[in-house]
């Protein structure tokens, strides 16, 4: 009875544990498939809001019109078809708004009746229009034709250089200078925790005596409990101002304010693996190093930091890795600029700190939505790879 | 040295007195905290001679290997009183520094501990902490080191390749040229074969016995054959004291002490 009992109680058991596990990676499958279902919309989709069309002249040559092209025409950057591979015609850009140029209220008539004929009229004119209308202003027969617009590939989305999600008419999603924003960043955070890192843990696992570091490890723990909107605080109050007029800027919140918080931020990871690994060097190679005559520095540099430097490089990865997708304190000392830095002076506009910022202003379903998840998708796929090479380290050091 | 010791030995060793002495203890305790580990040992090491250190586990014959490299600094909690002399010179009297003194002293210890380096870079390592650097003389010494520990032929052909590439009883003979590379004037050995297979044992033996002419061993180990293959002196530790101290071959046939009797007939230990 009783092991009748036992039996039931172990096929429970197993069955807790199996749905347990089954939920967790159904969870994690969920939000990843989630996260791709949503951001991969923006790609293969046109750049432009839905029901708006452009329209040229029936004897434009011109193919398609990028994002990129269409922003240049609006800012009159590009002024003639030429410079698009087209005709020699300078650019007539037509809105709603210009209706009053070119004809007036009675030609119009009274309501709008004549609307569809005249915009016709105007587009047989002129063989360089380019009219941005809304759907219900297209004539029916159009004496133009609709240019298409190129789809959003991975490689503009990628190489693109500016973000201008909101935009109009022609939003921009180059992502260039937030990946080199986050890059920027999280290099400089490593360049900063990885020596001060390294430091404490040869010092906690090789100099400092029990009782120094039965006293340091807590307060290194702690470290990695304060919240990250505390660390931006403290960067925002402190390091923004001080960085400020130490390089007598025009604002502080810069790549190296982010850099310095991330680097404070990414220290309690780094000092507990790297310490973790020097622990692994045995005691006999120490112990064969100062028989020799080495001195206890010796040692260290020649002995037990070589022997424990895959732990080192995964610390150093890990530490990236947290570094990568930290938001909050970022997004408030960086300055969220979104052009490519070309020193640690510059405000710098990270990819998690752009979801963050963003994502409430954008409409649900839209492109910029679609573009804030297709970034999700992109941090995504930098924090596997960042995880993946620490696993392989990992591995390689066990085999 | 001093001349009463001189005479305690002379009595105790006659045969010992006329020559030069390589290395001595004298009054020497030691504590783990509160544990005495090291009772009154006076001792004497003869220079080129192979002194075995014997003993059940536990009696500090270990302990006692490594105060002469003082490698017992590195236990936290440790306490020495005595003097210890190294070609007449106390090791452990201020003033000395510990990185030169373990530079004169060689040690092999219990298992093959090679670095994570090629195999030039381990017997080359003792230099280079010294500031050794010139290269050619560099290769001279590996080479010469690895003569002596009789692994040069073994390993002419692969001295850039990791050492761990090499099988056991190799490692270890790397391990004693790495020692002998700094030409120590006294070599320390912990057990250096108890990890090892039978025909590697005898190999490192066969070279314990050849190093003899030029430098100073002093062996611990739980072997008795191995004592009485390769040692010239034996000492017999029990409990933290030194029961016994005489030439090997007298102290094999005719031990003076019951406890070295039981020991080395394998009555207990």
């Amino acid at each position: 009875m009783n092991r009748k009992r036992l039996k039931i109680f172990e096929k429970v058991f197993g069955a807790v544990l199996f749905s347990s596990s089954t939920v967790t990676s159904l969870t994690v499958l969920f939000i990843i498939v989630f996260l791709f279902n949503e951001g991969i919309g923006l790609f293969n989709s046109t750049p432009v809001e839905k029901k708006y069309q452009f329209i040229v002249s029936n004897n434009n040559t011109v193919k398609e019109l990028s994002s990129k092209q269409l922003k240049d025409i609006f800012n009159y950057d590009i002024t003639n078809w030429k410079q698009l591979g087209g005709s020699n015609d300078s650019i007539l850009l037509f809105t709603i708004n210009d209706l009053s140029t070119y004809f007036t209220d009675d030609e119009l008539g009274a309501n709008f009746e004549n609307l569809p004929s005249k915009i016709n009229e105007l587009i047989k004119k002129n063989p360089g229009i380019l009219a941005y209308l809304s759907d219900k202003y297209v004539p029916q027969h159009l004496e133009g034709h609709v240019i298409p617009l190129t789809k959003i590939s991975i490689k503009d989305f990628v190489t693109g250089t500016e973000w201008y999600p909101t935009s109009e008419p022609a939003p921009q999603f180059g992502v260039l200078p937030l990946i080199l924003g986050t890059l920027w960043v999280s290099f400089g955070a490593i360049l900063i925790a990885l020596p001060l890192g390294l430091a404490t843990a040869i010092f906690m696992a090789e100099v400092a005596s029990q009782r120094l570091r039965n006293i340091l490890k807590p307060v290194i723990e702690l470290l990695a409990g304060i919240p990250s909107v505390v660390y931006g605080f403290f960067g925002l109050v402190v390091l923004v101002p001080l960085i400020q007029q130490l390089f007598n800027l025009p604002v502080g919140e810069t790549a190296l304010a982010g850099s310095i918080i991330l680097g404070i931020m990414a220290l309690p990871t780094i000092i507990t693996v790297s310490e973790d690994a020097l622990r692994t060097t045995p005691t006999s190679l120490k112990e064969a190093s100062l028989a020799l005559g080495a001195t206890r520095w010796q040692t260290i540099t020649r002995v037990t930091v070589p022997y424990a430097r895959s732990g080192i490089t995964a610390a150093s990865i890990l530490g990236i890795g947290r570094a990568v997708g930290e938001t909050m304190a970022v997004l408030m000392v960086t300055g969220n600029a979104g052009v490519i830095p070309h020193t640690f002076l510059q405000p710098v506009r990270t990819i998690p700190a752009t979801i963050a910022a963003e994502l409430g202003e954008s409409s649900y379903g839209g492109l910029h939505f679609k573009a804030l998840f297709a970034l999700g998708i992109l941090l995504f796929l930098i924090t596997l790879i960042i995880n993946t090479s620490v696993e392989l380290i990992k591995s390689r050091k066990r085999s | 040295m001093n001349l009463t010791n001189t005479l305690e030995i002379q009595e105790t060793f006659p045969d010992i007195a006329d020559e030069m002495l390589k290395a001595q203890t004298k009054d020497v305790n030691l504590y783990y905290k509160d544990f005495h580990a090291l009772k009154n040992i006076n001792f004497a090491i003869k220079a080129n001679t192979v002194t075995a250190l014997i003993g059940p586990s536990g009696c500090g014959k270990s302990t006692f290997l490594r105060l002469f490299n003082r490698m017992n600094d590195l236990i936290s909690g440790v306490k020495i009183t005595g003097d210890v002399l190294l070609e007449g010179e106390n090791i452990y009297k201020k003033g000395i520094v510990v990185d030169e003194l373990r530079k004169s002293v060689g040690m092999v210890f219990q298992k093959p501990n090679p670095f994570p380096k090629s195999i030039y870079e381990n017997v080359a390592y003792g230099l280079r902490v010294n500031g050794y650097d010139h290269k050619d003389s560099i290769d001279e010494i590996v080479e010469r080191s690895l003569k002596q520990a009789a692994l040069w032929d073994e390993v002419k052909d692969k001295l850039k390749k990791s050492a761990y590439e090499l099988s056991g009883g190799q490692q270890q003979r790397l391990c004693i040229a790495r020692a002998l590379a700094i030409e120590p004037s006294l070599i320390l050995m912990d057990e250096p074969a108890s990890a090892l297979d039978p025909l590697s044992t005898s190999k490192i033996e066969e070279l314990i016995y050849d190093l003899k002419n030029k430098y100073t061993i002093v062996i611990v180990t739980h072997n008795m054959q191995q004592a009485g293959r390769v040692s010239d002196y034996t000492a017999f530790f029990y409990l933290g004291e030194l029961i016994e101290y005489d030439k090997t071959k007298t102290m094999f046939i005719n031990p003076q002490n019951i406890k070295t009797q039981n020991y080395i007939t394998g009555r207990f230990g």
